[in-house]
C-alpha cells in the first residue's frame, strides 16, 4: 500500500485533534502552550503534504509552513514570558484559579 | 516501499508522543514527549522530500522552543504540582473526537488533484528563490522580522522583573 496524501491529511488531523483535547481539558498553562505548538506543528504537516502531492515544483505549501514556524515561534517567546509573568504576580499557572479578568 | 515502512513508523511514534503530551503526568516528560513528537514530524518531512524544512524544525522546534519550554517548566517549579484536567475534561474530549470525525470523513472524501510529477529535489535554492526572488514573498518576510523583533522586546518587556 502506497503512501498518499491522505494518509498524511489524516495523521496531521489526529495530531490536531489531540492538541486540541490538550488545550482544552489541561489546566497548566505551560501544557496548554504545547499543546498548541503540537496543533500548529499538524497544520504545517497538512500544508507540506499539499505542497508535496497537489502542486510538487512550486513548494507553496513549504513557504506557508516557514511563515507559521516564525508566527509559532513569535507565539511561544511571548506567550511563555507571560506564564512566568503571571507565576511571578500570583505564584501559580493553573489557569482555573486565573480569574482576575472574570466580570 | 521504504517510504512506507517510514512514514509509518514516524506516525505512530508522532501519535504515541502526542497522547503522551496530554496524558502523562510529569510535566517534564511530557515536554521531553513533545520534543519527540517534534522529531517525528521532522522525518515526516523528510518523507515528504521537504529537507530543508526537516532542518528547519529541527533546529527552531527541538532546539529553540523545546529549551524555551523547558525553561518555563523550571522557573515555574510546576513539576510537582503535576498535569491536571480542568472540568472540561468530558466536553472536550467529545469536542476533540467530533473533531476528528468530521475531519478524517471530509479528508477521505475529497477528491484531492493529486499531481504526479516528481518533486523538486533539493528544496533550499527553490525556497529561496521562492522568499527572495522576482514576485516572491519577500515583503513578508521583512514582516515575518519585524514580527520575530516586536516578539523578542515584548516578550524582555512582559517577564522584566519590575
Amino acid at each position: 500500500m502506497t503512501i498518499g496524501l491522505t494518509h498524511y491529511l489524516v495523521l496531521s488531523a489526529i495530531l490536531f485533534s489531540i492538541g486540541l483535547y490538550g488545550v482544552l481539558a489541561k489546566r497548566n498553562a505551560v501544557i496548554i502552550l504545547m499543546c498548541i505548538e503540537l496543533m500548529l506543528n499538524a497544520v504545517n504537516v497538512t500544508m507540506v503534504a499539499f505542497s508535496r502531492y497537489v502542486v510538487p515544483v512550486m513548494l507553496t505549501g513549504q513557504v506557508f509552513a516557514i511563515f507559521v514556524i516564525v508566527v509559532a515561534a513569535a507565539e511561544v517567546a511571548v506567550g511563555l514570558a507571560i506564564v512566568l509573568a503571571v507565576y511571578r504576580g500570583l505564584e501559580d499557572i493553573d489557569i482555573s484559579k486565573i480569574n482576575l479578568l472574570k466580570w | 516501499m521504504g517510504l512506507a515502512i517510514a512514514f509509518w513508523i514516524q506516525a505512530a511514534v508522532a501519535v504515541v508522543a502526542a497522547l503522551g503530551v496530554v496524558f502523562l503526568q510529569n510535566v517534564f516528560r511530557t515536554a521531553l514527549s513533545l520534543i519527540l513528537c517534534f522529531l517525528m514530524v521532522a522525518g515526516l518531512y523528510i518523507t515528504l522530500s521537504a529537507d530543508f524544512l526537516a532542518a528547519v524544525q529541527i533546529l527552531i522546534y527541538v532546539g529553540a522552543i523545546s529549551v524555551l519550554i523547558i525553561l518555563a517548566i523550571m522557573m515555574t517549579r510546576e513539576v510537582q504540582h503535576g498535569n491536571p484536567g480542568s472540568r472540561f475534561q468530558m466536553p472536550a474530549l467529545i469536542v476533540a473526537l467530533l473533531f476528528l470525525e468530521v475531519m478524517v470523513l471530509t479528508l477521505i472524501n475529497t477528491p484531492w488533484p493529486v499531481s504526479s510529477a516528481s518533486p523538486t529535489a533539493p528544496t533550499t535554492p527553490a525556497l529561496a528563490n521562492m522568499l527572495f526572488g522576482e514576485g516572491g514573498y519577500l515583503l513578508v518576510v521583512e514582516i515575518a522580522a519585524v514580527l520575530l523583533l516586536s516578539a523578542i522586546l515584548g516578550a524582555i518587556v512582559i517577564a522584566r522583573e519590575k
